[in-house]
């Protein structure tokens, strides 16, 4: 049966007025200090009653209210897999090579998951992978396995971080909504860019770049994997001919603007959904929106406190959804 | 066989009735019930905006009244409430073919105009001083029940001037 949206996208849309625009990053980046941005953030409604002035935790807290939020109106939290099962894959990630080294995992391991990160942990700590979702099997099985076999980490992340972008990518196919199928398209397709141009900079071999790549469909990766095995400027050339050309200045410009620029993207693809009533549109709308203000946010605190000037941060600041 | 078939003008004009109530009652259902979800959500957030998203949810309830009074104007003049008449099965099919303007618009302009009543809603809980505006949009839904309904009212004055 499918389901109804009415009643989240009704509190969505109230919520929308909170986010903060861009004349409010601006008064947050003029401000004296990370204090002073705090104070501002706090009369926005950020943060708890406590008043605490520690930048992480306002943060966190942050991300803990939005996805308690987004549980209160929408429950059925397998509408936002795309979203959180990379965390599940990085708690992969984190729970391998932690039972590896013999360390404890704790301050590594992502909570905003689809699987608890300790029974993920757990599962791997004794091989008992048929207690994994079905997704992480596999990739927990070929992870292990190679990384004792070769003790090779670099490997071990290539395996999962594919088996990642492989089942975020199933995820958007199966989806009925524009913005989810193009939000996990994206997702792919700049892993397998930043994959190319990372490897050509790194001169990697065809085979490991294209057990790294995974398939997209705005991406031919096989042509895009020989590309980054001959030069970066083949790379770039080869990305001349797809939709993702209007990104080359970025990804000539450094990864970070790149990213900005797939940021962006997506935020002005989600900007019709300010006026769909009924769809989930809305809501994973207003989900990427706030994930993105927090971005935002963790930037010019750290900035902030890092004494970096407000321009360096300006040219990285997301383009706002409101 | 033959007193069943002198008999049936009044089943038809029942029918008419029954079917003028339910269907736009049926529509107005639906469209209150969406229309009140939406502003149920609205309300979570800001309950100061009760008072306006109350009439919102309320647009879609006139296709319902609009059945109603149909239905009994049918039921009236056929004789079920107050006198009894006499009514031909001709009479009687023409009362059911008086009642289906406000049974078919009825239920779907109850259930466009919800649609639209939900994104008033929408509308208001970001700008409540847009009120005037939001609120024109499902109005303007409203003239094609309003115009079934006229229809409807004047077929079924015009059989009961047949008689």
């Amino acid at each position: 049966m499918q389901q109804d949206f009415t009643y989240a996208v009704a509190r969505i849309r109230y919520r929308e007025n909170k986010l903060l625009n861009d004349a409010d990053l601006n008064a947050l980046l003029s401000a004296k200090d990370a204090d002073a941005v705090i104070r501002l953030l706090r009369d926005k409604g950020w943060g708890d009653n406590a008043g605490g002035s520690d930048p992480d935790e306002l943060l966190r807290l942050e991300r803990e209210k939005l996805w308690q939020f987004i549980g209160e109106i929408v429950p059925d939290k397998s509408n936002f897999y795309f979203l959180l099962v990379p965390n599940d894959f990085h708690n992969l990630k984190v729970a391998i090579k932690s039972i590896t080294r013999d360390i404890k995992p704790d301050d590594m391991l992502i909570h905003d998951a689809v699987t608890d990160p300790y029974a993920i942990y757990e599962a791997v700590l004794k091989r008992e992978y048929e207690n994994l979702p079905e997704f992480l099997v596999e990739p927990a099985k070929e992870a292990m396995s190679v990384l004792l076999q070769t003790s090779d980490g670099q490997l071990c992340d290539i395996i999962i971080d594919r088996a990642c972008m492989e089942y975020v990518g199933k995820l958007g196919k199966a989806s009925d909504e524009e913005i989810i199928r193009l939000y996990c398209e994206l997702f792919v397709a700049s892993a397998d860019i930043k994959i190319a141009v990372r490897s050509a900079h790194t001169k990697k071999r065809l085979d490991f770049i294209t057990r790294a790549m995974a398939p997209c469909e705005t991406l031919d990766v096989e042509r895009l994997a020989v590309a980054a095995s001959l030069s970066y400027e083949d790379v770039l050339k080869y990305l001349e001919n797809t939709r993702y050309s209007a990104a080359i200045p970025q990804i000539r410009s450094s990864m970070s603007a790149f990213e900005k620029w797939c940021d962006d993207c997506i935020t002005e693809a989600m900007k019709p959904q300010k006026w769909e009533p009924f769809s989930i549109g809305p809501v994973v709308a207003y989900l990427l929106a706030r994930e993105n203000e927090i971005k935002a946010v963790r930037m010019i605190l750290s900035a902030k406190v890092n004494g970096l000037s407000d321009d360096v941060i300006k040219e990285r600041l997301r383009m706002m959804y409101v | 066989m033959s007193e069943f078939f002198s008999n049936s003008g009044l089943f038809f004009a029942l029918l008419g009735a029954a079917i003028a109530t339910l269907m736009a009652g049926i529509g107005s259902a639906i469209g209150v019930g969406k229309a009140g979800v939406a502003a149920a959500g609205v309300l979570a957030e800001e309950p100061s905006l009760f008072g306006k998203v109350l009439i919102f949810q309320l647009l879609p309830a006139t296709q319902g009244i609009y059945g109603l009074l149909v239905g009994f104007l049918i039921l009236s003049n056929v004789g079920l409430i107050g006198e009894p008449k006499d009514i031909s099965v001709l009479q009687g099919m023409l009362y059911f073919a008086a009642s289906l303007p406000i049974a078919f618009a009825g239920l779907f302009s109850a259930v466009h105009q919800s649609k639209c009543a939900v994104a008033g809603i929408g509308t208001i809980s970001k700008k409540p001083d847009q009120f005037g505006k939001a609120i024109i949009l499902p109005a303007m839904v409203e003239t094609y029940a309003i115009l079934a309904l006229l229809i409807s009212i004047l077929a079924i004055f015009g059989i009961a001037g047949m008689q």
